[in-house]
């Protein structure tokens, strides 16, 4: 039996862990504020909140429900827009959006208001960014976001009085119902034992195999790996961070330490996705998933990672990332392996990292060309390079010619632009719909520029790459 | 013609809604918006026993249909039964203005997406999956994508149209300056976030009551009818509301609702037809891609002598909206100009595409862009700043537009000057140039977009609306309109007139659903006019009931019933309180049996156009503003932002702020969507490409200009404006276009090579593109 709570109620079911939260929430609870707009995580009109007890006190993070199985939901806090309602009046989040106009049809206002709802429960500061942070994955057709905005500003001018992070504070300013404050100790009371697993296709978060194959997924066995403790975690250790392939982005953009080794982490992550789906999508869905466009696949090949493999026999191997991918859409992974994790050497002080995204529209869109290099420097010299680059190629490349070629270097833009020479041979890109080939041609020679401009701003400029500037 | 003017003398009984209620009032509709309350076609409660339905279509975009085999679909457990063409007991037509448009194709099909058949099943699931176990073949036959294509092969929707005025012939000889060129502008997807959808419900006796997310639920009703063979009378309409439309749902909501219909009039059970966003986006026409060739005369000193264009609307497979949508073209092809020598020429192209569609502009965007885009062609070559041309051609009170109407209470001058002063022109100019001197890797640009959109149903029968307005017994208000709210505020608007003549408190008053049983034959809700239409309609039906009221309140009172107003509730003689209150005198009336009930239609007066000369006064007047436009280009990478759109914009009198600010901010956000990342592409099997909101990007809350800034510029307003509220769904979209020329000026200021292209949206491909241009 799935076991959670929904809103203040809790429910067993024994529906097909496979099937989509929303559709459970929709059709069999009948819970209409949840709205269905695009069923692949595109709209944010499906967000909903989940509870996950850590210790004694519950964490908060919004997912978009149309790509997530009713399976993850087992042991959790589920929360739809009915949720948060109180009695005869409006929330904080609700009231922000009403006295700011920031709904016209209404249609994508629950997920709004959800989204600025887990924002308040969320520990992150509460500030402007933050707040829009928490909506980018919620798109308004009506509006055009200014009331929006409006919105977003009075929800955060409420917070910054927020001294506690009980739920108390939020109850008591209209944030949250009343019943928030009994969610912990009923969670802990639910009986949460690990839910038998057919066999069948292993699922993490589902961000991407609900895109592609929902229906199959509703009606097949799935594997549910989302809970999988052995999967999970973000360790440092001699310099070298070991990534579980379980762990989210989210996880990633909240890591303290990697923060530190990756000043500019959270402005990369910042390009991958929405929040709600840096919530739900794992790092091993990425890989797998072998997109040769895929953000973090190319981030992680600019770190030169390696990735360990486990069998059914519970035998693991290492390879690098590197050499994980054969073909389009193919890779070293027998059908009983699983990616159990992802290891790095972090930046140090003489080396510098940076990712680079270009698509039609900057956020919640897949890259025309995606790039990221790490390099290390010695005295003027290039010591050692990395270049990866997505979406020119039948794989998420690492350009073994152009990082070969850079090592001994001087760093200089002669360098820089014979890279590119090197660069240009090694991809192959096709016209599709995110750019003709032409196009990401120019766009790869560009981004691998810009790594140069933004990370030794006082030696390279635009000016010493390209003409007419 | 005349017998309206009496519709103006009840105005000026009400001359605008009350102060303290046009600042006060939020969306009528936001509470439940944001409780998640509101109920959509999806929402409302089903029946026992409703079956689900999903659409079987084209796998091709033309062709010939040799074999379909249902047998496997058929076998499928839960599977009700399937619907063909063959199961249609009246006519397999849908279109409305040209019969041009089955339900469900016979022996051809036409576009890709093109409905076959409808799989009726348990659940939609099941139905779903009963579609894939679908096999058809069908024989190949030569596709047209493009318009152009459709031109040279001669494949046209009907005969083409033009505008003239003056003779640009002999003019263009005597120009000092005279540029060609040709301009493309790329449709658009409405992307309502919520998809269409409709679920029809038996009655007794053969009647069918269908819900549906239509903006014109009479075209749901006729259609219908028309399909299944009924009377009318049998098929009632009844719209919650939209989770958006755009005008995506003026003519293309009608095929679910009727296919759902046609199944429970078989199956005797209600059927629920929901579109997945997959589904919607390959079933249903867009905006209009147009191809137009332009020719521009121009004198020294900047004056536009002539001007000549050709447009090429992609009208896709079928008629729908498209010669409606032309037309308008015709009528805002100059824009907020006045040019004495015009001549225009559209042709809709009939293509493989699905049939393109309403879209908040109709047509008038297309036209926009190409006129701005001239002006631009002959700033550059001329070597002048392109906002010189415009300022020069700006149109003034009692110039003539192309299709003859004189142009009256004219604020283009007003808001353009507005918007320079106010914005100090000269500054913002300069900030850009100097940031341009002093930065390489970024640059700015700057653009000018004046508007004039005129506002009325161009087809003149469409311009009328009727209200019917219930005083309950305990005094509160029940209203039925025409007007389908779609996030437009229309129901706000409606209970503000109310709850103003009354004066009594909105929580009194009621905005019904839109119902074909309640107000009947009625125009879609569309061309921004159905809050001017269903308004004045409302106000009509609410003075009538106040003038019955006064007479019960004079004879209870004894008094004259024109010293007798109505306040706060109460009953006032000269201005003092009585003891009377409203739902006293509500009372009252029903006792001396006075009807609490009144219906009042509403016709626009003084409108009239002459197809056969191409000429009359087709707009009961014209909606003006003036955006300024700047952008940042990221010259690395190709990707901009909009530092910020300033615009001043003609409310006339804005009866509701907030609600018509959010149409200026949408609006101006979704016409910088079509000139910049929205793009649609389809392959050259007619096969579309950007079928799903990973490769369909709308903007986002990171991609709007930082910041929006609308000065209302206070101008008398139009008596035919309800309480002189200008119209403001769709004029302020065409501020976007400023988008696409702020960007151009950016690109030139990195790339002198660069070559002026006009080939909307301006993606960050382009852009790329045009930077590194050799």
């Amino acid at each position: 039996m799935i076991t959670f709570i929904l809103n203040n109620k809790t429910i067993k079911t024994s529906e097909h862990s496979g099937m989509t939260l929303l559709d459970f929430v929709r059709y069999q609870q009948r819970l209409t504020g949840t709205k269905i707009g695009c069923r692949e995580g595109d709209c944010g009109a499906c967000t909903l909140l989940v509870g996950t007890l850590k210790n004694d006190t519950i964490q908060y993070q919004s997912i978009t429900s149309c790509i997530s199985p009713l399976g993850n939901a087992h042991g959790k806090h589920i929360v739809t827009v009915e949720g948060t309602n109180l009695k005869d009046k409006l929330t904080t989040a609700q009231e922000a959006m009403n006295t700011n106009y920031a709904t016209q049809c209404g249609f994508c206002t629950p997920g709004f208001v959800v989204a600025l709802t887990g924002f308040a429960l969320s520990n992150s500061d509460k500030n402007y960014n933050n707040a829009i942070d928490a909506i980018s994955g919620n798109i308004c057709r009506c509006t055009g976001y200014k009331a929006i905005e409006k919105a977003a500003q009075q929800v955060v001018e409420k917070l910054e009085n927020k001294k506690e992070t009980t739920f108390k504070w939020l109850i008591n300013n209209q944030f949250i119902p009343e019943y928030f404050k009994s969610i912990p100790q009923r969670l802990k009371d639910i009986e949460t034992k690990d839910l038998n697993q057919p066999k069948g296709k292993y699922v993490s978060g589902g961000t991407d195999l609900y895109v592609q194959q929902a229906d199959h997924l509703a009606d097949n066995d799935v594997h549910l790996i989302a809970e999988k403790e052995y999967l999970k975690g973000v360790t440092i250790k001699n310099g070298v961070c070991t990534i579980g392939t379980n762990a989210t982005v989210s996880d990633l953009w909240n890591h303290t330490q990697l923060n530190n080794s990756l000043p500019n982490l959270k402005k990369h992550l910042k390009l991958v996705s929405s929040e709600q789906i840096r919530n739900m999508a794992s790092l091993g869905g990425n890989l797998v998933n072998a997109s040769p466009i895929g953000d973090m696949t190319i981030f992680f090949l600019a770190l030169n990672s390696s990735i360990t493999i486990l069998n059914s026999e519970e035998k693991e191997r290492t390879i690098a990332l590197k050499n994980f991918y054969q073909g389009y859409k193919t890779y070293d992974l027998k059908n009983d392996e699983l990616l159990k994790s992802i290891q790095f050497k972090l930046p140090t002080e003489h080396s510098f990292f940076n990712f680079e995204k270009v698509c039609k529209r900057t956020h919640l869109d897949i890259a025309s060309v995606n790039s990221a290099i790490h390099i290390y420097i010695q005295n003027g010299t290039i010591k050692e390079a990395h270049v990866s680059i997505g979406g020119v190629a039948a794989i998420p490349k690492y350009l073994h010619d152009t990082s070969a070629f850079l090592i001994g270097k001087p760093l200089t833009s002669e360098t820089v632009l014979e890279a590119n020479e090197m660069l240009q041979k090694e991809i192959s890109p096709i016209s599709d719909v995110r750019g003709t080939s032409d196009y990401k041609r120019l766009l790869g020679r560009q981004l691998f520029f810009a790594h140069f401009t933004t990370l030794f701003p006082k030696q390279f400029t635009l000016n010493d790459f390209v003409q007419h500037a | 013609m005349h017998k309206n003017n009496s519709n103006i003398n009840l105005d000026a009984k009400l001359d605008a809604v009350s102060k303290s209620l046009k600042q006060s009032i939020k969306n009528l509709d936001s509470y439940t918006h944001v409780r998640g309350e509101s109920l959509y076609v999806d929402d409302v409660n089903i029946r026992q026993g409703t079956f689900h339905a999903v659409v079987f279509d084209s796998p091709k975009a033309h062709g010939k249909i040799k074999s379909i085999d249902y047998s496997k679909a058929e076998a499928l457990e839960g599977v009700e039964r399937i619907f063909t063409y063959k199961d249609i007991p009246g006519e397999n037509e849908i279109g409305g203005i040209i019969a041009d448009e089955p339900l469900f194709a016979e022996d051809e099909v036409h576009f890709w997406g093109m409905p076959i058949a409808l799989v009726v099943a348990e659940t939609e699931f099941i139905a779903r999956k009963a579609r894939s176990l679908i096999d058809i073949e069908i024989e190949d036959l030569p596709v047209i994508t493009t318009a152009k294509e459709a031109k040279v092969k001669g494949s046209f929707i009907n005969a083409p149209r033009s505008f003239s005025l003056g003779d640009t012939e002999k003019v263009f000889a005597d120009c000092d300056y005279v540029f060609e060129g040709e301009t493309f502008s790329n449709g658009q997807e409405h992307l309502y976030i919520e998809a269409q959808g409709a679920y029809a419900e038996p009655l007794e006796n053969g009647n069918i009551k269908i819900t549906s997310s239509t903006q014109g639920p009479t075209a749901v009703q006729a259609t219908t009818a028309r399909v299944l063979g009924v009377a009318m009378h049998k098929i009632e309409i009844d719209v919650t509301r939209l989770g958006g439309g755009f005008g995506g749902k003026e003519d293309q909501a009608t095929p679910w609702a009727v296919m759902a219909a046609l199944a429970t009039y078989h199956l005797n059970q209600s059927v629920k037809l929901i579109l997945n966003r997959h589904d919607d986006l390959r079933m249903t026409g867009k905006r209009h891609p147009y191809e137009s060739t332009y020719k521009i005369g121009l004198s020294k000193d900047l004056k536009i002598l002539a001007y000549q264009t050709e447009f090429l609307q992609n009208s896709g497979a079928a008629a729908d909206l498209s010669p409606a949508i032309a037309e308008r073209t015709l009528f805002h092809a100059t824009n907020s100009y006045y040019i004495p020598n015009v001549t225009t020429k559209v042709l809709s192209c009939k293509t493989n595409l699905p049939p393109n569609t309403a879209f908040r502009g109709f047509g008038g965007p297309q036209g926009m862009f190409v006129i701005e885009s001239a002006i631009a062609k002959a700033a550059h070559e001329i070597g002048v700043n392109p906002r010189e041309i415009q300022e020069a051609n700006l149109l003034d009170e009692n110039d003539t537009f192309s299709y003859g109407q004189i142009a009256k209470k004219v604020e283009a001058k007003n808001t353009w000057n507005t918007a320079k002063n106010i914005f100090n022109i000269e500054a913002l100019e300069r900030d850009v140039e100097d940031f341009n001197k002093n930065n390489t890797a970024f640059k700015k640009g700057i653009a000018f977009m004046p508007i004039t959109f005129g506002i009325s149903f161009t087809n003149t029968p469409m311009n009328h609306a009727r209200a019917l307005v219930h005083v309950y017994l305990d005094g509160s208000v029940g209203i039925s309109t025409a007007a389908v709210e779609m996030g437009q505020g229309v129901n706000t608007k409606m209970m503000q007139i109310a709850a103003d003549v009354f004066s009594i408190p909105i929580e009194k008053i009621k905005i019904e659903t839109t119902n074909t049983t309640r107000v009947a034959n009625t125009s879609p809700s569309a061309a921004s006019s159905t809050a001017d239409l269903n308004g004045k309609a409302t106000l009509m039906a609410c003075n009538a009931l106040v003038e019955r009221l006064k007479i019960v309140a004079s004879e209870e009172l004894n008094s004259s019933e024109k010293d007798i107003t109505l306040k706060d509730e109460s009953v006032y003689i000269n201005d003092k309180k009585s003891d009377l209150t409203w739902t006293e005198l509500i009372s009252k009336a029903m006792l001396k049996r006075v009807a609490l009930t009144e219906n009042a239609h509403y016709a626009t007066p003084e409108i009239h156009f002459d197809k056969t000369k191409e000429k009359g006064h087709p707009f009961a007047y014209h909606v003006y503003g003036t955006a300024i436009t700047t952008t940042t280009i990221d010259c690395t990478r190709g990707t901009y932002e909009f530092d910020s759109v300033k615009i001043v914009h003609d409310y006339g009198k804005s009866m509701s702020e907030g609600i018509d600010l959010g149409q200026v901010e949408g609006a101006l956000i979704q016409g910088i969507g079509w000139m910049t990342l929205e793009e649609i592409a389809y392959s050259e099997e007619g096969k579309l490409l950007s079928n799903a909101l990973s490769t369909y990007k709308v903007p986002d809350i990171f991609s709007v200009p930082k910041t929006v800034e609308v000065i209302p510029v206070e101008t008398e307003g139009n008596d035919m404006a309800i309480l002189k509220s200008k119209a403001v769904g769709e004029p302020p979209l065409m501020y976007g276009i400023g988008a696409y020329f702020a960007l151009q000026n950016a690109i030139k200021a990195f790339n002198p090579n660069y070559d002026l292209k006009f080939h909307a949206p301006m993606t960050p491909e382009k852009v790329l593109m045009s930077l590194y241009q050799n």
